[in-house]
């Protein structure tokens, strides 16, 4: 190597580039109802980000409703709320004396030698909801508001505690945003989990009145500036609530309460909070909040949030002015519901706009549930109470090295990946994780969870034969792609996946009649084994493309 | 096709004077200096780790639900006035050794108090009104080696720049355009893609993102074969605690390290600081959180300690422990405390200079619930004076990695530098596909750049990550292009200019002088 050479080939080949042009602002659109065409493209999309995964059929079903209006309708409606959590966890070696096999735990008494596996339970619960979801947005708002109210229940370690956060987030997740931080302030996982049961007149602990207005509400935005003494001043006002570990409700005590007046700094308009005494003490909490949703940073913060939740990680100014204001407004006007927001960001041009399709990077759940649903991984049911416990735990392991732990992010922000600049969603893929996630595909794959009666696996022959066409090994490849992904993937990958299909034969009839033969004869385990020993290397190397870790 | 290493990015200057050529042909001289930093999670209360004792009756009045019996505290090698929490005897040893030295009432003017704010400004190194998008080591990182990702690993550096123990790249190691390290859980675990990752990606937002995971499918199978051999190659070592996720954190380091990795920066963790209640036992205050804390933290520092001593390397490695800020001056009823400001470092180490920086805090005797540490020492003056006197950073350099000039601290002592040779041959290492003449420069540079052919990008941001300018962004042949870049009325300091072409990106620093 001769450096001045390349030096000089360097400095003499190079050409004067053309002048150049800003770039191009791309996204230009806002909250207009999208009127483009209704494809499996605008389908999958929305689904993707707003369920765990898309299955084929609710992909059919989101197409037949002909548009976003009639779609996004569907996707709010909510269920009735879940059955409690049962005692799937008793076995041989322990049973719990004060729940029977089968029974709910959720009313039975703390119990230190059950409450982990209580716990455990309610995981799994809650893994279940997720991937038994109908296709509404229920459970993607449940998690938005774990992630957005954030707790960790494995600190405050209460089974039932936590059982009773997780129904209020439920039973508000599409509901009012101001009722559910009301809920929130005064509920007892959060009260313990924040300090704010022992905070006191005269040694007020300003955990949760800091993290009130920082994190749940007002945010870090250009504008939020509130100061120090608001910390202090909503912690006094937030004086004198307690729990009830019997009953596992939260009440006023008066006697806590600090009665003195609390003065606001000139970003609440210099409000002062009138000290109670008695019972009357309560009602600084709704007056604090009041001050708080008057504040035009509220609305503003969450749509925010929403924002990198459901439709990209940066937000340009364009956005910032054509969709998060209008946005916010239509939050405050409407007292803060939270469905009219949802509706028109889901419906608008802006949602559906070519370049956000495809930015997200999945999360764990979105990954890890995703697949369970897409590929139609079966779970036990409740004839199968002890393996169910068993295998969702399997499940569970995997988030946990995958970083998303339901019920325990790392900390009261929630999860890096939707608040940490610059790294956003990249929080999620790094060099440990990402093999990881291939690592949970390749399990799911060639060998599966078991237990000593189910095995919780991808059959990836039935998945083979919901296709429109498998008999052709291009349609195939083309469905299969579609079905994974919302990038165009490379010639070279797919003539990869291609020579997967036909052991590096170059007629496509060699797949074909593989499976023919075996479609003819489906109990014939030789046959059988010809189609699936090649359909799980092809899904192996699917699924570790780059192009499905986005969505 | 891409072009080898050939100029320096700083200076063309280096070039003529360079005998790059026979650098390029040896390996490396393995005298790189380690830096180990060890984050002390949630905020630590420096009051109870290192006790003023000339304000200890002040202490006892406004902090009665924490403060440490007198008589309990480990006093320090030719120190009165101060002393160490009680369970901190490994630490102690160290100080007492001279392999230890606390800085005292480090902060930051205007301190916030929010965990995720001030933890920022701990790992970017801004000021506390300012939002900077890469970390300050990760800054260092680039500087050192300008050309990464494009051509690493190479020769020169065939091993992951920083490494953090744990499962993703903090901010303090991010650097301008990308992550500068790599995140490991467990260094023995390899997975082996069957696809390489390196089909081009579409100039699309969603193409950013594929970029992005596809060069983290290089290193994973680049850096993961590096990373275990490291590991194999070391079959002994001293012992560590096993109940204590800090010391196993510090043994892969310290197995890492002796096993030949060339990184330069190990990132390790301690959470749980934030005791707000239950920071001690209220029957006896030498117990509970913070005391379970302490003992973990001082337990690991010896072992691995005593373990580079075993291993041989104890003379290539310092260590620094930082938190996001100390706590209040006055306890709170819930048998802990809140959110404060400034608290001590240490900064542990052979090289180091021992001994105690600064004078201890003064306790105003009617403390308020408003009232915290003043700072006496910026953190950003500790980071500087270990770029500078650890990884010999010429001072002239301080500032494209700090941004702002610190005043340099007596911490270590300062022995063999990098030689100029190994940082010019770092910052020629990879493939060099942007560079910038003059810099630093007044108001106009030229940008010379190597597309791969096919959309090709190039931007400047500011130091917050803001795009400031798009210079170019287009298809284009593959080749070598000039563009000239007029800063206009752009305020002086650190820019950078980010290459994107095919799935490879290039960052290089650039810095106004003129106003």
């Amino acid at each position: 190597m001769d450096k001045t050479l390349t030096r000089r080939n360097f400095l003499s080949l190079r050409r004067e580039a053309v002048a150049p042009a800003p770039a191009p602002r791309r996204v230009t659109s806002g909250l207009t109802p999208y009127s483009g065409p209704w494809t499996k493209r605008q389908a999958l999309h929305l689904l993707r980000r707003t369920l765990f995964g898309a299955k084929k059929q609710e992909v059919l079903d989101t197409l037949d409703l002909g548009g976003p209006f009639a779609a996004v309708n569907a996707l709010m409606t909510t269920g009735t709320p879940p059955p409690p959590p049962v005692n799937n966890y008793n076995s041989d070696r322990a049973s719990d004396p004060a729940v029977p096999f089968g029974e709910t735990w959720v009313n039975a008494p703390f119990s230190n030698d059950f409450e982990y596996a209580r716990y455990i339970s309610l995981k799994g619960w809650w893994l279940e909801k997720m991937m038994q979801q109908a296709p509404t947005l229920e459970e993607k708002m449940v998690l938005f508001w774990h992630n957005h109210l954030a707790t960790q229940a494995g600190g405050v370690f209460n089974a039932r505690m936590w059982y009773r956060h997780l129904v209020t987030l439920r039973q508000h997740a599409l509901g009012n945003f101001k009722d559910m931080v009301r809920a929130i302030t005064i509920d007892p996982l959060m009260l313990i989990y924040l300090n704010g049961a022992f905070s006191q007149a005269g040694a007020p602990d300003e955990n949760y009145a800091r993290e009130l207005q920082e994190l749940f509400c007002i945010g870090k935005g250009p504008n939020a500036n509130f100061s120090e003494e608001d910390v202090q001043a909503a912690a006094r006002a937030l004086t004198g609530w307690r729990v009830d570990w019997d009953n596992l409700s939260s009440f006023f005590e008066p006697y806590f309460h600090d009665t003195t007046d609390k003065t606001f700094s000139s970003f609440y308009g210099s409000r002062v909070i009138n000290g109670k005494t008695g019972e009357a003490g309560a009602e600084e909490l709704d007056e604090l909040l009041d001050m708080i949703f008057d504040n035009p940073e509220t609305a503003l913060f969450i749509c925010r949030k929403l924002y990198r939740f459901f439709i990209y990680r940066e937000i340009s100014e364009q956005a910032e002015q054509e969709v998060i204001e209008p946005l916010a407004d239509i939050f405050r006007s409407s007292g803060y519901e939270i469905r009219p927001v949802l509706e028109t960001l889901l419906r608008s041009e802006h949602f559906y706009d070519e370049e956000n399709i495809a930015a997200v990077i999945k999360s764990p759940l979105d990954h890890i549930v995703g697949i369970i649903r897409e590929y139609n991984i079966a779970f036990p049911d409740t004839t199968q109470l002890s393996d169910g416990y068993t295998l969702r735990m399997y499940i569970w392991y995997n988030l946990l090295v995958l970083l998303q732990d339901p019920g325990d992010p790392p900390n009261v922000a929630g999860w890096p990946a939707w608040y940490q600049a610059p790294q956003f969603d990249r929080y999620w893929i790094s060099t440990d994780t990402l093999p990881r996630r291939a690592e949970f595909s390749d399990a799911m794959l060639f060998y599966g969870y078991s237990t000593d009666n189910f095995v919780v696996q991808i059959d990836t022959v039935a998945y083979t034969a919901s296709m429109d066409n498998p008999l052709d090994p291009n349609a195939l490849i083309d469905e299969a792609l579609l079905r994974a992904t919302d990038m165009e993937v490379s010639a070279e990958s797919r003539q990869t996946l291609k020579s997967i299909l036909l052991s590096g034969q170059l007629s496509d009839y060699y797949w074909s009649s593989a499976w023919y033969d075996y479609t003819l004869e489906p109990s014939n385990g030789m046959k059988r084994f010809v189609v699936e020993s090649r359909l799980k290397v092809f899904y192996k190397y699917l699924m570790q493309l780059e192009e499905c870790q986005l969505m | 096709m891409l072009l080898p290493s050939l100029l320096n990015g700083f200076s063309f200057r280096a070039l003529s004077a360079s005998p790059m050529l026979r650098a390029l042909q040896s390996s490396a001289i393995d005298n790189d200096h380690v830096l180990v930093l060890v984050q002390l999670g949630g905020g630590n209360d420096g009051l109870n780790t290192v006790v003023p004792l000339d304000q200890y009756d002040r202490l006892a009045r406004v902090r009665k639900q924490v403060i440490l019996p007198e008589n309990s505290l480990l006093s320090l090698d030719g120190y009165d006035t101060l002393s160490l929490h009680p369970s901190m005897t490994g630490m102690r040893k160290l100080f007492d050794e001279g392999q230890m030295q606390i800085i005292q009432s480090v902060g930051y003017p205007n301190p916030n108090y929010s965990h995720f704010r001030s933890t920022d400004i701990w790992m970017t190194g801004s000021d506390s009104d300012e939002v900077i998008g890469s970390g300050w080591a990760g800054r260092y990182l680039n500087y050192e080696y300008p050309n990464f990702p494009a051509g690493y690993p190479n020769a020169t550096m065939p091993d992951p720049l920083s490494i953090e123990i744990g499962y993703s790249l903090s901010l303090a190691l991010q650097g301008p355009g990308t992550g500068m390290g790599m995140a490991i859980s467990d260094p023995t675990y390899f997975y082996n893609f069957i696809n390489g990752g390196q089909n081009p990606t579409p100039n699309t937002p969603a193409g950013d993102q594929l970029a992005y995971i596809r060069m983290i499918t290089q290193q994973a199978q680049l850096y993961g074969t590096a990373i275990r051999g490291a590991y194999n190659n070391i079959d002994r070592q001293g012992s560590y605690p096993d109940d204590n996720y800090l010391a196993q954190e510090l043994k892969i380091v310290a197995r890492l390290i002796a096993g030949g990795l060339k990184t330069r920066i190990y990132l390790v963790h301690l959470d749980g600081f934030d005791t707000h209640d239950n920071q001690v036992d209220a029957g006896n205050h030498t117990i509970g959180e913070h005391a379970n804390l302490l003992k973990n933290l001082s337990t690991a520092l010896s072992s691995f300690m005593t373990d580079l001593k075993g291993l041989g390397i104890d003379d290539k490695v310092v260590t620094v422990t930082f938190s996001e800020f100390g706590r209040r001056i006055i306890a709170n009823n819930s048998g802990g405390t809140d959110h404060g400001a400034a608290a001590p470092m240490f900064v542990i180490g052979k090289n180091v200079q021992g001994g105690v920086l600064g004078r201890n805090p003064l306790i105003p005797g009617n403390a308020s619930e408003d009232d915290n540490i003043p700072m006496q020492f910026d953190f950003r003056s500790v980071y500087s004076t270990l770029l500078k006197d650890w990884f010999c950073v010429p001072e002239s350099d301080l500032s494209s990695v700090m941004l702002k000039e610190f005043p340099a601290l007596p911490i270590i002592n300062i022995s063999d530098c990098v030689s100029p040779t190994i940082r010019e041959q770092n910052q020629q290492a990879g493939n060099l596909l942007l560079v910038n003449s003059p810099n630093p420069f007044e108001r106009t540079t030229q940008i010379t750049f190597e597309s791969a052919g096919g959309q090709t990008m190039v931007q400047l941001f500011n130091s917050a990550g803001r795009i400031v300018a798009t210079l170019h962004n287009e298809m284009m042949d593959a080749g070598d292009y000039n563009l000239n870049w007029d800063s206009g009325e752009l305020p002086p300091g650190v820019y950078y200019c980010r290459l994107q072409t095919g799935s490879l990106s290039q960052v290089r620093a650039l810095v106004k002088t003129g106003a």
